[in-house]
C-alpha cells in the first residue's frame, strides 16, 4: 500500500484534489505560500505541523470555506477532478456538497439527531427514504447503536465524542467524495478519539479523507500520506506557512528527507 | 552575604486600618441603599395598586367587572366592563406587533447577516434615532400624518382609530425588536453557520434553517418585551386612537385603551377617594397583571428553549 505512492507519476494519476502554487492571504498578509500537492483518491492524507503553519488554512481552501472569512484571498490553482475550484463558473455551494467537512469542535445543530442528518439531505433535494438515509449514515459513522432509540432528542444532548460522530454522519449523509477533517479529535477524550480513528479507517473504503491533526501518533495511525508544514516568521512578526515535505506516512515518520521534518516528527520542536 | 527577614513592626500592620474598614462599611451601605430603591419603589407601586383595587371591589363586584360589556365609570349608571378597555389594548397591540415583528426581524437579519459594515454603520444609528423619538411625537405623527394617509386608502375611516395608532405603536417598537433580535442572532456561534455551509447550504438556507431556530428563544423574548411595551404604550394611543370605550375588534373606529383611560381620568378633576378615582388603580392593576404574566411567560420560554452550546 505504501509503495504505491513512491512513484510521483502514479500519485498524479489518481489525484482527486490538486493544489498548485497556492498562496493564501488574509487581507494584505500572506498566510501560506506556494503549496503544491495532490490528494489521491480513497486515501487518508494527514496535514501536520506546528500552530500557525497554515495546515487548516489549506484544508479550508479545498471546499472554499475561506470564502466566508472577510478579506481571505487565494491565488494559484486548486483543481477538483481537473476543474478549477476557484473559477467564477463554480458555485462554492456546489463544491461543498461534494467536499464535506468535519470541524475541530463538534458543532451539531440545535435540532434532533434525526434532523441533524436530514438537514443536509433535504437542502440537497434528496428524494429517497429519509429514515433509511438517517439510519445508514448513522451506521456508517458507528453511532447508530448508541442513538437509535433517541433520534428525536437534541443532538446537543450527546457526549462530545458522540457529537463528533454525529457530525461525521451528517457529512456522510450527503455522499460527498471527499471529507475534510480539521483536527476532529482535538476536543475528544482518548476513547472517543480511538473510535473516530477506527471510523476514519472504515470510511477510507468509500471516501477520500484529508485530516489536519496536531497529534503525530494520530497522523501515523490513520494516514497513508502525510504533509508536513512549517512556518517562518516575517520581519513584521506574522507567520507564513509553507509545505516542507509530502510523502507517504511511513517515509515522513521514518525516513524524512528534510531536517525540519526529522526534527518535528522526533519531537525536537513544535 | 546574609539575608535578614524583615523585622516584625506593628506600625506596618495598621496604617489607616480603622478608616478603611469604616469606609468599606459606608460604601457597602450606600450601594445597598441604591439597589433597594428600585425594590422599594416596585413594592410601593404594587401595594398601592392592591389596596386601591381592594377598595374598588368593595363597591363593584368582580363578576360585573369581568362580564359587563360597557365601560362608563363617569356616568350616573356606571358600568365597569374591563373587557371594553382590554379589547382596545389587545387590538392596538396586535396591530403593532403585526407591523413590528416582520419589520424588526427582517431588519435584524439584514443587520447581522447581510449588511456590509458600511450599510450597518448607516442602519444602526437610524434605528437608534427611531428608538429615541419621543412618543408624543409619534402620537401626532399618527394623528396628523398616518390617519390622513389611511383615509385616502380607506374611505370613511374615522379621525381617531385603532389602526393608525396601532401601526405607529408598531413603528415605535421596531428598534426594540430589531436590536434585541440582532443580539440573539449574533450570539449564534459561528461554528453552527460553518457547519451548515459545509453541507452545501446557501446563505438563505443557513439563516432560515439553522441560525433563526438557534436564536429562537432570544427572538421570542424580544417580541414579548415589545408586546409589553405596546400594551403599556400611552401617548400614541391616547392621541390617535380616541377616547371612545367600545367593545370589539374593529380597527376603523375610535377605541379607548387601558392606558388612554388612565390618562383621561388623571387629567380630569376626579376627586381622590371616589370610585372613579379608584378605577385608575384597578385598570393599572389589570395592566400590571397582564405585563407580569407576559414577562413570566417569556422567562419560562427562554429557560425552556435556550440552547446551551458549551
Amino acid at each position: 500500500m505504501i509503495s504505491d505512492f513512491s512513484d510521483p507519476a502514479q500519485l498524479t494519476n489518481t489525484a482527486v484534489l490538486k493544489a498548485e502554487n497556492v498562496n493564501v492571504y488574509y487581507g494584505s498578509n500572506l498566510a501560506v505560500r506556494d503549496v503544491s500537492l495532490d490528494i489521491p483518491r480513497n486515501k487518508v492524507v494527514a496535514f501536520i505541523g506546528p500552530s500557525g503553519c497554515g495546515k487548516s488554512t489549506i484544508l479550508r481552501c479545498f471546499n472554499r470555506m475561506n470564502d466566508l472569512i472577510p478579506g481571505a484571498r487565494v491565488d494559484g490553482t486548486i483543481t477538483f477532478h481537473d476543474r478549477n475550484l476557484y473559477s467564477k463558473a463554480l458555485d462554492p455551494v456546489e463544491i461543498r456538497r461534494r467536499i464535506g467537512m468535519v470541524f475541530q469542535k463538534p458543532n451539531p445543530f440545535p435540532k434532533s439527531i434525526y434532523e441533524n442528518i436530514a438537514f443536509g439531505a433535504r437542502i440537497n433535494g434528496y428524494q429517497g427514504d429519509m429514515d433509511e438515509l438517517v439510519e445508514s449514515s448513522l451506521r456508517k459513522a458507528a453511532i447508530w447503536e448508541e442513538v437509535k432509540d433517541k433520534l428525536k432528542e437534541s443532538g446537543l444532548a450527546l457526549s462530545g465524542g458522540q457529537q463528533q460522530r454525529l457530525c461525521i454522519a451528517r457529512a456522510i449523509a450527503i455522499s460527498p467524495e471527499v471529507i475534510l477533517m480539521d483536527e476532529p479529535c482535538s476536543a475528544l477524550d482518548p476513547i472517543s478519539t480511538l473510535r473516530v480513528e477506527e471510523l476514519i479507517h472504515e470510511l477510507k473504503q468509500q471516501y477520500t479523507i484529508v485530516i489536519v491533526t496536531h497529534n503525530m501518533q494520530q497522523a501515523s495511525r490513520v494516514s497513508d500520506l502525510t504533509a508536513f508544514y512549517n512556518a517562518e516568521a516575517t520581519e513584521k512578526g506574522n507567520k507564513i506557512g509553507y509545505l516542507v515535505e509530502y510523502d507517504n506516512t511511513q517515509s515522513i515518520f521514518h525516513n524524512p528527507q528534510q531536517q525540519a521534518t526529522q526534527d518535528y516528527v522526533s519531537g525536537r520542536f513544535g | 552575604m546574609t539575608f535578614e527577614s524583615p523585622v516584625p513592626d506593628d506600625r506596618l500592620w495598621k496604617p489607616n486600618r480603622k478608616l478603611s474598614q469604616w469606609m468599606e462599611g459606608v460604601v457597602k451601605f450606600i450601594f445597598a441603599a441604591f439597589a433597594f430603591i428600585s425594590v422599594i419603589t416596585t413594592l410601593g407601586i404594587v401595594l398601592t395598586l392592591i389596596f386601591e383595587t381592594f377598595d374598588f371591589f368593595k363597591e363593584v363586584s368582580l363578576w360585573n367587572f369581568l362580564t359587563d360589556t360597557k365601560w362608563t365609570p363617569l356616568f350616573k349608571s356606571a358600568k365597569f366592563g374591563i373587557w371594553v378597555l382590554i379589547s382596545a389594548t389587545v387590538l392596538t397591540s396586535a396591530i403593532a406587533i403585526i407591523v413590528a415583528l416582520p419589520l424588526g426581524l427582517l431588519a435584524a437579519i439584514c443587520l447581522s447577516e447581510y449588511a456590509t459594515s458600511r450599510v450597518r454603520s448607516l442602519l444602526k444609528p437610524a434605528l437608534e434615532i427611531l428608538a429615541g423619538v419621543p412618543t408624543v411625537v409619534y402620537g401626532y405623527f399618527a394623528l396628523l400624518f398616518v390617519t390622513p394617509l389611511l383615509q385616502l386608502l380607506i374611505p370613511g375611516l374615522q379621525g381617531f382609530n385603532a389602526l393608525s395608532a396601532g401601526i405607529v405603536v408598531g413603528i415605535s417598537i421596531v428598534p426594540l425588536i430589531a436590536s434585541l433580535s440582532e443580539d440573539a442572532i449574533y450570539a449564534v456561534p459561528r461554528s453552527l453557520r460553518d457547519g451548515a455551509y459545509a453541507l452545501g447550504a446557501t446563505k438563505r438556507e443557513t439563516i432560515i434553517s439553522v441560525v433563526l431556530p438557534a436564536a429562537l428563544s432570544g427572538i421570542v423574548a424580544s417580541v414579548i418585551l415589545a408586546v409589553s411595551r405596546a400594551i403599556g404604550e400611552t401617548m400614541i394611543v391616547a392621541l390617535a386612537a380616541g377616547q371612545n370605550p367600545t367593545l370589539g375588534l374593529n380597527p376603523f373606529v375610535p377605541v379607548m385603551t387601558m392606558t388612554a383611560f388612565i390618562v383621561q381620568v388623571s387629567l380630569g378633576d376626579t376627586p381622590a377617594g371616589s370610585l372613579a378615582y379608584r378605577t385608575i388603580f384597578v385598570v393599572g392593576m389589570t395592566l400590571f397583571v397582564i405585563t407580569l404574566a407576559l414577562n413570566i411567560f417569556s422567562f419560562w420560554f427562554v429557560r425552556r428553549f435556550r440552547e446551551k452550546y458549551e
